[in-house]
């Protein structure tokens, strides 16, 4: 039998240039981290399978580095083995950054085009889908406080971790941020001094814990859960960026399923409803923020 | 080699290195570009708009899962990383990167992972380090390392850093990397009319 085998490159150079370049197999890397995501999946009930791959991919890689581990497949071993390693993963890989009014243009938007319908509802349900550490809450909560919406309102704060579900009951948010927060808030068209809502304390900022009256937080996974009531508005901003299209898609349903007729969906603001199922079921209400209204 | 993406990366003067840039390439310029401009984390679309008077190339400023097209020139939107995948574009919030968000470094090491040497990577004039290492990455990757010499960039502190980082990069004056940008997408211009015709 004869086996052929490529020719040797010349110089040692190049023998080191196409040892590097070859080196690196983009297939072979997706095949480790699909056998990383299923073995979590299959030993653990993480399902990172539908998450958006070049975001996974740089967080694995963080994780790895910081282990000081060779390869994807190292990583597994220890993640497979050590309990203590997937709690480390779980949270790399599920918490989102967020901050208080982001977007502050959004929240102006809101009060104009979204709070005239609020003020149609004797009630107002809201869900705040994939909420992380809270911050959105907090601004919707102030949001809704200053429009006079508060006290007939009822805010369901969910998240696949409760890791950051309990920081987010907590209220406390680093005071070095305030600075930043403040100026998103005069941005956004608060109607008081930010500093009225948060005492310094415990290192840092403290929220008035009557912000949190109406608000429930509750641990929902967003993959695998299903609908648990109707609501008037859900918020979900900068969440589904980190899911793949299939993924998005079957969440946009499950949101679909969740709203009244006539209900308001909140997407981040380089969001779109593209290509999913209920597309047309929607009409954008003030471009170009992502609010759109269910309309059939 | 047919290249798959031109991953651009630049901050202080680079509205004008752009426009220069994209305006000497041709409308049908076949490989898809992606732009990371450092800027204000609440700036709007105005990047977009003046870019696209400099250029007959179709702008468009980044919308989570975006298709790469030919003739398009991909904009990072404000406040977000771009992450590119095969044939899109993903966003994310992740922590700002050397300080920088969207970060250039971000957006050429998806480029790498994801092309390794399909990718080309250009980092023009700037006022920080941001991209050094991202371009090292497409070097290693097999990528195209191409840089704006440091005597022509407004600022030379990005270039620099970036030459640095990358010895063996292609070192050239602005008009010339519009240049070597084109002989560089022959393959892909093959490549794409013989997919067009064998449709």
């Amino acid at each position: 039998m004869v086996v052929q085998v490529a020719e040797a490159p010349q110089t040692p150079a190049a023998q080191a240039a196409a040892d590097d370049s070859q080196a690196f197999k983009p297939d072979l890397e997706r095949i480790e981290i699909e056998l990383l995501l299923e073995g979590i999946f299959r030993h653990y009930g993480f399902d990172f399978r539908s998450y958006a791959y070049a975001s996974i991919r740089r967080r694995l890689w963080k994780r790895i580095e910081e282990e000081g581990l060779p390869t994807i497949s190292a990583l597994q071993e220890k993640v497979l083995h050590e309990p203590a390693m997937m709690e480390k993963l779980l949270l790399d890989l599920s918490i989102n950054v967020t901050a208080m009014f982001r977007d502050p243009n959004f929240y102006v938007t809101f009060r104009e085009h979204v709070v005239p319908l609020l003020r149609t509802y004797p009630f107002i349900r809201i869900w705040h889908a994939g909420c992380s550490t809270g911050e959105e809450v907090y601004s919707m909560a102030i949001l809704l406080r200053e429009e006079g919406l508060y006290d007939r309102s009822r805010i369901y704060a969910t998240d696949i971790n409760e890791v950051v579900l309990q920081r987010a009951k907590a209220g406390i948010f680093p005071l070095e941020r305030m600075q930043e927060y403040t100026d998103n808030y005069i941005k956004a068209g608060g109607k008081r001094s930010f500093s009225e809502y948060y005492t310094a304390k415990y290192g840092g900022a403290l929220f008035d814990q009557s912000l949190t009256k109406n608000v429930v937080f509750s641990q929902h996974n967003l993959v695998t859960d299903r609908s648990f009531s109707e609501f008037n508005v859900i918020l979900c901003r900068n969440v589904l960026i980190y899911f793949d299209k299939t993924l998005q898609s079957k969440v946009h349903t499950l949101f679909y399923d969740s709203l009244v007729m006539f209900g308001v969906l909140v997407l981040g603001s380089k969001e779109t409803l593209r290509f999913m199922a209920h597309e047309e079921c929607y009409q954008q209400i003030a471009a170009p923020e992502k609010i759109f209204r269910k309309v059939k | 080699m047919p290249y798959s993406i031109v991953a651009i990366g630049t901050s202080w003067g680079g509205l004008l290195a752009m426009s220069k840039l994209l305006g000497s390439l041709p409308r049908d310029y076949p490989i898809p570009i992606v732009i990371v401009q450092h800027r204000g984390k609440d700036s709007d679309r105005l990047l977009s708009q003046l870019l696209q008077d400099a250029t007959e190339l179709t702008v468009c400023e980044i919308e989570d899962k975006d298709l790469l097209e030919p003739g398009k020139v991909h904009v990072a939107p404000a406040n977000y990383h771009a992450l590119i995948e095969r044939g899109y574009v993903s966003l994310s919030i992740d922590e700002p990167v050397r300080y920088s968000r969207p970060s250039i470094d971000v957006m050429f090491t998806s480029a790498a992972d994801t092309y390794g040497n399909e990718a080309i990577g250009v980092v023009l004039t700037g006022a920080n380090e941001d991209g050094s290492r991202g371009l090292a990455h497409i070097a290693k990757r097999g990528g195209k390392a191409l840089i704006q010499s440091p005597k022509t960039a407004e600022i030379p502190i990005m270039p620099a850093a970036a030459i640095r980082a990358v010895p063996t990069a292609e070192v050239l004056p602005l008009p010339q990397l519009g240049t070597r940008l084109i002989e560089l997408s022959h393959d892909t211009a093959n490549a794409l009319t013989a997919r067009r015709a064998a449709l």
